[in-house]
């Protein structure tokens, strides 16, 4: 595994720097999820694992496979049914709001009685 | 004679006309309906009779045959049980008896029942007695007759609780229910067990034969008898319960607490000779593979007949004298079969002359004693009280009442002509010709039965004069209660020269009735001094009785008392059963099954307690426990 991390292919930079960021922006996206009782702040932490995604199939198709685009264009897939998710996400949180006054999770407990 | 159906049919409608429709048919209507279709059913029941007793004989004996048969349940290669009519002298003459006293009390219950409260119900249970005791005689097969007896044994329980408001008679329903059925319970392992050997239930197919069908029964035995006598005991144990022989009689005097029409109809006509009737059709069986059981029933009916004899002299209830008194005479028939040696009647062997004296002796009871019970509630219509202190002198109010009571006070004394005469005397030539003991025994109780019924007659209408109080004077009872008591009468009367033995013998070859002078002598004076006796105690209100019962003070409590058997049940029933088996199961079943039922429902409550936060709803709170899954599955695929 040792001889990924390093410059084999002569680019210009190492790839690890690239996943430790991804792995950074996953975990605060984890960490934003399971710590925010706002509904707008976990669709924001939701959006920030999915760009840690994106930024890792981008690395991995940069260093791993460079001939080949398979990566980039999940990248492009991702960021378009992110937006669709977001927009439909948006959507369910303005009923939300409308129904409850305000988007806390912790005081939206009314379907599950 | 395919239209013999019709005799159960019709009662049968009418129960669920009368049922069904209940309230909203006005009670005379009602009263009418069951009537009339009982009046159908008795016209019916004559008529078969006749064209019974006129068709040709078969080998100088009357044919038994079945009328109606159609299989109901099949229950194996062999085994069946079939629903149907079956037509022989002994079932033709049950027929003529449950209908004539169903009829005469349908039609004096609508003087007697008039505007009581639930008069529809009453005639819809009646309705479904007689359909139930018509089943019981016509049955040919001993399960069917098991379906009847029971349905006898609730309609009797329904009639005898019909005050239900009243604790007493809800009591005697309940009591006459649980030791009825309680003796049912022997019946029917005895019909299982005589099923399981002989492999039929059917009558006909039980008594023909050579016997080769009861090889098997005689060959396994229990206990050092035989199966087959331990069948043929059981059933008769049953047969014990129904006809109230000792000690199975308790639920009898009881059951008097039922409406006085009811008490003559079932519980001293019909449904208490049941009993009788059933050892009456299965007398092949008894007579020839099972004499023991057969004596034994002889025993216990002759004891059974003193006793109660003995119990009734002392009652002051009226119905309750004439119910110990029907035990008394149905102890007599009991003994009539059990003194039989023989199915042969003819030809010198006089062996089967308890059988016939029998079947005649439960012929002429019915009616006589139906009569009683049905003056005795005339009585009671008339001077609102069941005891005879309440009573005295009243032969100037009820003339008819009087004369129809007196007529059948002298037939169960046993004084010519009237019927009981004839056929007390076959049965005391029957016990007579089985030995001397049981022929001494039977004539001494059939003394006591003349004392008892006089001490009842003279209480009733002489002795002391009746005071007239609040202005109300006791009445004759209206049309439709004199008529009966006439009808019965008349038969009671004329009854003793029917010729019986030409219709009902054990091998069913007609019997010319010889009647033995000697024996007849005897009884007649036993019965004559019996009855002076008591006109000399109760004619005049006088201190005698009263003497008597202090200077044999023991006797008179021990009789009055009933000899304590129902203290002895309850003793038996509340003390041992109840403390001693009861209450270990009733303690095992509420701490060791309904435990463990309470404990498996705590611990699943215990369970979903501690394990609810499982389920929380809380998404943020699953993802954690999602992502900590997952790492500790990534870590151990790394590193183990």
């Amino acid at each position: 595994m040792g001889e990924l991390l390093i410059n084999t292919s002569g680019a210009p930079a190492p790839m690890l720097p690239f996943l430790i960021v991804s792995l950074i922006m996953f975990f605060a996206g984890v960490y934003g999820f399971f710590t925010r009782k706002n509904l707008i702040l976990m669709l924001v932490s939701v959006e920030l694992i999915l760009n840690a995604v994106d930024l890792n199939f981008a690395v991995f198709n940069r260093y791993l496979f460079p001939g080949q685009m398979e990566g980039m264009f999940y990248s492009l897939f991702v960021i378009a049914i992110a937006a669709c998710e977001t927009a439909v996400a948006i959507a369910i949180i303005i009923n939300v709001y409308r129904k409850f006054g305000n988007v806390e999770v912790d005081n939206i407990q009314n379907m599950k009685e | 004679m395919e239209y013999t159906i019709l005799i159960l049919l019709l009662p049968l409608l009418s129960f669920l006309a009368i049922g069904l429709l209940g309230t909203k048919l006005k009670p005379c209507t009602a009263g009418l309906v069951g009537t009339i279709t009982l009046g159908a059913v008795t016209v019916l029941s004559y008529f078969t009779a006749f064209k019974y007793f006129t068709a040709p004989k078969v080998d100088g004996a009357w044919e038994a045959f079945p009328a109606y048969d159609v299989t109901w349940l099949n229950l194996g290669e062999k085994l069946h049980i079939d629903l149907g009519i079956l037509l022989d002298p002994i079932s033709v003459m049950m027929l003529v008896v449950i209908s004539t006293v169903s009829l005469m009390v349908h039609i004096y219950s609508m003087g007697y029942m008039k505007g009581e409260r639930g008069f529809q119900r009453y005639y819809s249970f009646l309705s479904l007695f007689s359909f139930s005791m018509l089943g019981l005689v016509l049955a040919t097969n001993i399960f069917q007759m098991y379906i009847f007896w029971e349905l006898v044994g609730v309609s009797s329980y329904l009639l005898i609780g019909f005050y239900y408001t009243k604790p007493s008679a809800v009591l005697a329903s309940k009591k006459a229910f649980i030791v009825t059925r309680f003796a049912d319970f022997f019946f029917l392992v005895g019909i299982l067990v005589l099923s399981y050997f002989t492999q039929t239930f059917n009558f006909t197919e039980l008594m023909s034969g050579d016997g080769s069908i009861f090889s098997s029964a005689i060959g396994a035995s229990f206990m050092g008898a035989s199966a087959l006598v331990w069948a043929m005991a059981l059933i008769f144990i049953g047969g014990a319960g129904k006809s109230a022989m000792f000690p199975l009689h308790i639920w009898l005097p009881d059951a008097m607490e039922g409406p006085t029409p009811v008490s003559a109809l079932i519980h001293a006509a019909t449904m208490v000779v049941a009993g009788v009737y059933l050892v009456a059709r299965l007398f092949p069986i008894y007579l020839g593979y099972t004499p023991e059981v057969l004596a034994g029933i002889g025993y216990v009916g002759a004891f059974t007949a003193m006793f109660s004899a003995i119990i009734a002299i002392t009652q002051t209830d009226i119905k309750r004298v004439l119910a110990f008194s029907t035990i008394s005479q149905i102890g007599f028939m009991m003994v009539a079969l059990g003194v039989s040696t023989s199915m042969h009647l003819n030809h010198g062997d006089h062996g089967g002359l308890g059988y016939m004296a029998s079947m005649f002796h439960l012929f002429t009871h019915a009616m006589f004693k139906a009569l009683l019970f049905l003056c005795a509630g005339s009585v009671i219509h008339a001077v609102h009280s069941n005891y005879m202190q309440d009573m005295g002198g009243l032969r100037k109010y009820m003339p008819i009442t009087h004369i129809t009571f007196l007529i059948a006070c002298l037939a169960i004394a046993g004084i010519p002509p009237f019927s009981g005469f004839v056929s007390k005397d076959e049965i005391l030539t029957a016990a007579y010709g089985f030995s001397t003991g049981m022929g001494v025994w039977m004539t001494i109780t059939a003394g006591l039965t003349a004392f008892y019924m006089f001490r009842l007659y003279y209480s009733i209408f002489w002795g002391k004069e009746y005071k007239v109080t609040n202005g109300h004077t006791p009445h004759e009872s209206g049309r439709w209660m004199t008529f009966a008591l006439i009808f019965l009468a008349a038969i009671t009367v004329v009854g003793g020269f029917i010729p019986f033995g030409k219709f009902v013998t054990a091998d069913c070859v007609p019997y010319d009735i010889k009647l033995d002078w000697t024996i007849a002598a005897i009884s007649v004076a036993v019965a004559v001094v019996a009855i002076l006796l008591a006109r000399k105690l109760y004619k005049k209100e006088n201190e005698k009785p009263t003497e008597l019962a202090t200077k044999i003070s023991g006797a008179y409590k021990l009789s009055y008392n009933k000899f304590y058997i129902d203290e002895v049940y309850m003793f038996i029933t509340k003390k041992i059963i109840f403390n001693g088996i009861s209450r270990p199961f009733a303690w095992f079943d509420r701490h060791i099954i309904d435990g463990a039922i309470n404990g498996s429902a705590s611990l699943t409550a215990w369970t979903s307690e501690k394990i609810k936060s499982f389920q929380s709803g809380s998404l943020q709170w699953y993802a954690w426990v999602f992502l900590a899954g997952v790492l500790l599955i990534t870590i151990l695929a790394i590193f183990v």
